[in-house]
């Protein structure tokens, strides 16, 4: 991976930057001396760290305008950071640029319950969204596993998901406006607590370019009604094959789980071993969750429960109180730091057609013996949203290297099957450089069209999403 | 123009000089966009259908009847419930799939399931200086680079001729109940219809449909036929007495989806989408008829001509009005509210992007 030379003209220049920030910030905003900036160096992606040039934190819409204006006139790039806790180094920051982070801004501003919408401070993590209204009795509903942390402004820019979304859908189905600053400090205010914005869908095409089009400072989301009541229940069997097939033929018959989760057999083993939650040992294990009254949850169980014996299962355990349900997925929810334990891990999250599943599966297993790597697999496996872990040792020489290799063969792979890259963590950095085997060349040309008409001068989030031969021409230096 | 394959049509653009008007099944005039018409009904066909998967991929110019065939034969349908205007805007042909994304079609429905757009997984397109681009795919989960797929959802043909669209399908619930109650034409009456639609979509109870119309407010529930039972008698007992089974459900919902009450009268229609809490307000201080659909978020008006300047004051900061079907009187009326001007620079930044040339007619500019 590859991030362009850092502008010697811009580091040169350093002091004036920082002064002119100065100028239009608060002095507790601008942050410049290296021993602070390190802090701001990588994301979750932490393979890849540069220390920018400085990090400004404003507080405001009208600070982050005069700030983005500031380094528009001076032709410093920007990179925008909601928590940092991107998987695909969506806030890798270069040498030669100023971070903009909105931790600052994390206000509720205004709770509306009638018409089932909530307006935030962008900076606002996405837990606390769902925090602020839950003794309400609602919720908001993309819930990615690093909602703890995660901030509403880097969803909406990643248009996030969870393992929720196979009935509720991602960041994009749940937005209903937003206030966008861009690169030039130009505010612009988009939708509101009605259905559709108007005119053609902008908040479509912000929502998932990555902190490419501008700055979102404020959003207004729809909340729901909690479910009265949510129930697992875990299913293994003896193959991926039928597992998958299980999958399949609860969907078509027109049950709508809130969650199916997946686990294959080095997963299962590896939580096994780390959270001792009791899984049985098996090829293929299915955790599904469904939402409603005692009687509905009861009602759909029963379904799910006659289509998975009709597969004939090693096991169908439900659960009959709060602490088997809470035990049923806890190995699931320790799958990462399971696979922690082994090991470094690298996570993929290329999505596939649900019909290639098994096929899929096959085919990771035998690149693993190929790379001599081993790969548990956890995902959702109600959209096809797949999770590869790739284990390797960071202090090996060549096995991160290898690592990558093999992920990149595994999202081929994806493409190969009708399916894409990323389905909720974002290209970033990390796969930037796959673009090409999912976009032609013209595919590609379109959406940095989009960015040309929202970032004239590319000037925000430059070097990320697009290949850096596509957008060489457009980029400055 | 009749293009049958992408690279006819990219031809077909690229060689044109003059302003086209892309047509699907004509059902849905295209503001007020005159010239020659470019047909999309030679690009047809079902390319994939995979019920287990729960997606659909066909050629724009398929007719939306043959979709809905075909997914009824596997028990599912198109999840946004795709209106029938013809009525109301005196039009006749048939619907093509690529006419219901360029105009975001959506129904009652769009209160649970969202609008086309949610349920658009993918697309491809030429654009206005020929070149053909695909976004998006067939999957559900898919963040890989922009979302032009939303960006066409809506677009109106005018900055790409749709060719292809991928959509999430969804089963048909083996049972629906319709909820009624009585709320009169009157200011009070229509007020108090649409604080229980709102209470009704404030509860757990999963409603799937939720208007206000010919006064009586309508409140819908789907799915499994023991939770669908339990869901009425618990939306009954949250509201109160006045609400009873209606024993036509579904004509019910098809007459507030299309808007079928205007069909063939006289007066201008208008559309306008809102907060929800200010649709009373607003359908009081105006006059005409109102069908009020999405809890309120929804509301179609027939009015007198004339009426353009009253109908955008009463929407104010809260939502959007459109023109959707100008009399006599109106022909000169605005289709569509101005925009603030950052958003109006975006807009045609990107119209300008995509059609370069402007091949593609904006009388129906959004």
């Amino acid at each position: 991976m590859d991030m362009p030379a850092p502008s010697q003209a811009i580091l040169d220049q350093k002091p004036a930057i920082v002064a002119a920030l100065r100028q239009v910030l608060p002095a507790d905003a601008v942050i410049d001396a290296p021993e602070e900036t390190r802090a701001y160096e990588c994301d979750a992606l932490s393979a890849y760290a540069c220390p920018p040039l400085a990090v400004v934190l404003p507080r405001t819409t009208e600070e982050i305008a005069a700030a983005l204006k500031t380094c528009h006139q001076m032709g410093v790039p920007v990179v925008p950071r909601g928590s940092g806790t991107s998987l695909a180094g969506g806030a890798l920051p270069t040498a030669d640029c100023v971070v903009l982070g909105i931790g600052r801004m994390n206000r509720v501003l205004e709770v509306d319950y009638d018409n089932r919408f909530i307006r935030v401070e962008a900076g606002r993590t996405n837990l606390a969204v769902t925090g602020a209204v839950e003794e309400d009795g609602f919720f908001y509903a993309p819930d990615p596993s690093s909602q703890l942390a995660c901030a509403i402004a880097g969803n909406i820019a990643m248009n996030s998901g969870g393992a929720h979304c196979l009935k509720y859908g991602v960041t994009t189905n749940n937005l209903l406006g937003v206030t966008l600053v861009q690169m030039d400090g130009t505010v612009v205010e988009i939708g509101g607590p009605w259905m559709e914005a108007g005119g053609l869908d902008l908040l479509g095409v912000i929502c998932g370019s990555e902190g490419q089009l501008g700055v979102v400072t404020e959003a207004t989301l729809r909340i729901l009604p909690k479910p009265e009541g949510a129930r697992p229940v875990l299913v293994a069997f003896g193959s991926n094959e039928v597992a998958g097939a299980c999958v399949s033929d609860i969907i078509k018959a027109g049950i709508l789980p809130v969650a199916i989760e997946f686990m294959d057999r080095p997963c299962i083993r590896a939580c096994e071993a780390f959270a001792h939650a009791g899984y049985p040992d098996c090829e293929a294990l299915l955790i599904i969750e469904v939402e409603g009254s005692e009687a509905e949850i009861a009602e759909q169980l029963a379904r799910i429960k006659a289509i998975a014996l009709s597969h004939q299962p090693l096991e169908f355990r439900e659960a009959a109180d709060e602490d088997q349900a809470r035990r049923i997925w806890l190995g699931r929810k320790s799958a990462f730091g399971a696979m922690g334990q082994i090991n470094d891990y690298m996570c993929l999250d290329g999505t596939i057609p649900v019909s290639s599943l098994p096929h899929v599966l096959r085919r990771i297993g035998e690149m693993s013996a190929e790379f001599g790597l081993d790969v548990g697999n956890v995902f959702h496996a109600g959209d096809g949203n797949m999770h590869p872990l790739i284990l390797y040792d960071a202090n090996k020489p060549g096995d991160l290297a290898r690592c990558e290799a093999f992920g990149a063969e595994i999202l081929k792979l994806c493409v190969e099957v009708s399916g894409c890259l990323t389905g909720e963590h974002g290209v970033g950095i990390e796969k930037r450089d796959l673009m090409a085997v999912q976009f032609a060349a013209q595919d590609l040309e379109a959406q940095m069209r989009v960015k040309d008409v929202f970032d004239p001068t590319w000037l925000l989030n430059p070097a990320k999403v697009f290949p850096l031969a596509a957008s060489a021409g457009r980029r400055a230096g | 123009m009749r293009p049958t394959t992408e690279v006819e049509l990219s031809e077909m653009i690229r060689s044109t000089a003059a302003t086209v008007v892309v047509r699907g099944g004509g059902t849905r005039a295209l503001g007020r966009a005159e010239g020659p018409v470019l047909e999309t009904g030679g690009l047809a066909g079902v390319r994939l259908y995979e019920p287990g998967a729960l997606t659909l991929v066909a050629r724009a110019g398929t007719p939306l009847a043959e979709i809905e065939a075909l997914l009824a034969g596997e028990r599912q349908r198109l999840a946004f419930e795709v209106p029938d205007l013809r009525g109301l805007l005196g039009r006749d042909g048939a619907s093509t799939i690529g006419g219901v994304v360029a105009a975001n079609a959506s129904g009652p429905r769009r209160v649970q399931a969202g609008a086309c757009r949610d349920s658009l997984l993918g697309v491809r397109f030429v654009d206005g200086a020929g070149m053909v681009v695909k976004n998006g795919g067939r999957v559900m989960k898919n963040v890989t680079g922009y979302d032009l797929v939303k960006l066409m959802a809506g677009s109106r043909g005018t900055l790409g001729v749709l060719t292809e669209v991928s959509l999430r399908v969804q089963a048909r619930p083996e049972a629906e109940v319709t909820l009624v109650a009585d709320c009169g034409e009157k200011a009070g009456g229509i007020e108090a219809g649409l604080a229980a639609l709102r209470s009704a979509l404030g509860s757990p109870f999963e409603v799937s449909g939720a208007a206000c119309a010919g006064g009586r407010a309508l409140l819908r529930v789907e799915g499994m036929a023991g939770s669908v039972a339990y869901r009425a008698a618990a939306l009954r007992k949250r509201l109160g007495g006045a609400w009873g089974e209606a024993a036509d459900g579904p004509a019910l919902w098809a007459a507030v989806r299309d808007v079928s009450a205007f069909a063939g009268r006289a007066g201008s229609v208008w559309r306008l989408v809102v907060t929800p809490s200010e649709a009373g307000r607003i359908v009081t201080t105006l006059s005409g008829e109102a069908v009020i659909d999405w809890g309120g978020g929804l509301i179609w008006l027939l009015t007198e001509a004339g009426q353009g300047a009253a109908v955008r004051a009463a929407v104010g900061r809260h939502g959007h009005a459109t023109l959707a079907r100008a009399s006599e009187g109106d022909a000169g009326t605005a289709l569509h509210p101005p925009e603030l001007p950052a958003v109006a620079r975006l807009s045609s930044g990107l119209r300008a992007a995509f059609d370069p040339r402007v091949i593609f007619a904006q009388g129906g500019k959004i």
